[in-house]
């Protein structure tokens, strides 16, 4: 492993809401550690947060890394769900496929790609229909 | 900022060194060490869950002893709300009250009253603008001291006034002079007789900046045991309750948030509910969300580790008592609070990193990833830290050193075992054949 690089990888479980955003937390409390200023650690723990709840609301879970570089925050968040497909559509805010019984545990309200791309300085979707999704996003530090 | 002083202690000559107080601590901050638990003073928010789970009694709550009465001229007792739901077949607060002038206070400032005051400003100060909503409540001192070590864009959202604790004590001593002007400031003892340790490092500290006008802080146990007493000798109580039923709710959990009259709320109690609403709030904005009631104890005040009555007991004490009280006789429309209660803002106080030198703290940081592979994951406790990767950051902080970890260390002897063994045996193999046969047991030599 090159010495400028640190990664932090996480499984994240599709079918438990109430541990959606565990990662987020463990993310959080490492970039504490590594001195990084609250206001980066902020933004990625809210861009963290959203994609780990859209995976678990749309994609069964997936896995997510983040790589801590002198520069930057990478995170990639990887699933293999159904995909986006419009991907400017769900870029609106407001814009949700979730379903009713998750709506009513008060997520899908459309804000979750919108917050992701807000609080990070670059965002990449690739996405295909029927194979899944990959985001990239970056903070930097 | 000079050094905290923390109100949870340990005895030493009671620890055995297990691990329980370990494994619940919300923040890590302990570590066993050759044996002995250590608090980090640093990291420790004095919540008392360590006092609670420990079976031996050697964590315990520092607080101010009953003899320290003699101290003071004038005594005031400041009751918290939770001191009510103790006692069996109580009906009435006002035998409370009598009970505290009968141990030899000169005067009793009910805290709930205080609680009644704030709970008024809070209501004003929820329709002013401009303000970090939502609004979390600044009455438990463990929920201020973690906001202020983890969640540095909630500090801006707590209630900008001092807890009812503090109202309590400064209008209780302005009473005093007041009323008796041959008194000086140093003859008034003002006790507060609190539920938890974590309000007697409030005190201790001069939380958030300013001085407090509490003198003493004995225990709702200690205060229990004198006043049941007093209590029993009393017929008819002459003295009466100030509270009402909203400052009275202040003693368990949602009590202060139903004082708001708004079903905006939210209310929480238990440390680890806490923290994973604040991390919640932290990361998405509840837009529909106007104030944040979170009690460090579970069911609230009442849940605190210096008092007497299971906390749920005490709970169902406190609803029957309300039967009986006026809704909020101490809000007055238009009797604001002094501006001496104004709570400065509460300052985020980083943790320390890993190293203060960026790079390092990577290096570092990839070095835990690689010890954390050789650690089991099992959190058992036994190397001293509550978690395999507590204990991976100890190593590479130079704290601890891996062969504490008995499972790694079985490993390593398994593997010593092992070539050992094959090593005797290759051995033995060659004294065969270089024998060519012949009578060797197959064991080779020592």
């Amino acid at each position: 492993m090159p010495d400028d690089v640190v990664r932090f990888c996480f499984d994240v479980d599709g079918d438990d809401f109430s541990s959606a955003g565990a990662a987020s937390v463990e993310v959080k409390k490492r970039l504490r550690q590594l001195g990084i200023s609250p206001e980066v650690i902020r933004r990625v723990a809210i861009a963290m947060y959203e994609g780990e709840i859209n995976m678990v609301i749309h994609a069964d879970g997936g896995k997510a890394l983040v790589e801590v570089t002198p520069d930057e925050v990478r995170m990639t968040l990887e699933d293999h769900g159904p995909g986006i497909a419009d991907v400017e559509l769900a870029m609106q805010e407001g814009y949700s496929t979730a379903r009713e019984n998750i709506r009513s545990l008060g997520f899908g309200a459309g804000m979750g790609l919108p917050n992701m791309k807000k609080y990070t300085d670059t965002m990449h979707i690739d996405t295909e229909v029927g194979r899944g999704t990959t985001v990239v996003m970056t903070v930097k530090i | 900022m000079t050094e905290y002083k923390h109100s949870v202690s340990l005895d030493k000559s009671k620890c055995k060194g297990c691990t329980h107080c370990l494994q619940r601590c919300p923040t890590e901050a302990i570590r066993v060490r050759e044996g002995c638990a250590a608090i980090n003073p640093q990291k420790c928010i004095d919540c008392g869950e360590c006092i609670r789970v420990c079976p031996y009694k050697a964590k315990k709550a520092t607080h101010d002893r009953l003899d320290s009465l003699s101290k003071y001229k004038y005594k005031i007792a400041l009751p918290a709300p939770a001191l009510y739901g103790q006692f069996d077949n109580l009906d009435d607060i006002d035998f409370v009250v009598q009970g505290l002038y009968d141990m030899g206070f000169d005067d009793v400032f009910e805290v709930a009253k205080a609680a009644e005051m704030v709970s008024g400003y809070t209501r004003q100060y929820l329709r002013g603008d401009n303000i970090g909503k939502p609004v979390i409540s600044s009455a438990c001192p463990v929920v201020v001291r973690l906001i202020s070590m983890r969640f540095p864009f909630l500090c801006k959202n707590i209630l900008p006034i001092l807890p009812p604790v503090e109202v309590a004590g400064k209008a209780a001593r302005e009473k005093a002079l007041r009323e008796h002007p041959e008194l000086s400031d140093k003859d008034i003892g003002c006790f507060f007789i609190s539920p938890c340790p974590a309000k007697v490092s409030y005190v201790k500290n001069a939380f958030a900046g300013s001085e407090s006008s509490v003198d003493e802080v004995l225990s709702v146990s200690d205060v229990y045991f004198e006043l049941v007493g007093r209590m029993n000798k009393i017929t008819v109580p002459e003295k009466s309750t100030e509270a009402g039923t909203v400052g009275v709710s202040w003693a368990t959990a949602g009590g202060e948030s139903t004082a708001i009259f708004n079903e905006r709320y939210l209310a929480a109690d238990g440390i680890e509910n806490v923290i994973r609403v604040l991390d919640q709030i932290e990361n998405s904005d509840f837009p529909e969300l106007e104030f944040v009631e979170l009690n460090a104890c579970n069911g609230g005040c009442v849940g605190g580790v210096m008092t007497v009555a299971n906390p749920y007991i005490a709970k169902a004490r406190i609803h029957s008592l309300k039967r009986y009280l006026p809704v909020s006789p101490n809000l007055r429309p238009g009797s604001a609070l002094s501006s001496g209660v104004k709570m400065p803002e509460v300052e985020y106080i980083p943790q320390t990193p890993l190293s203060d030198d960026r790079s390092e703290a990577m290096r570092m940081m990839a070095d835990i990833q690689e010890i954390r592979k050789d650690l089991p994951d099992l959190d058992c406790g036994s190397c001293g830290a509550p978690t395999c990767a507590a204990f991976a950051e100890d190593i590479v902080r130079g704290e601890a050193c891996a062969d504490e970890c008995v499972v790694f260390m079985r490993h390593v002897f398994h593997d010593y075992i092992q070539r050992h063994v094959s090593q005797s045996k290759e051995t033995a193999d060659g004294q065969e054949n270089s024998k060519g046969g012949g009578d060797g047991d197959g064991n080779g030599e020592a």
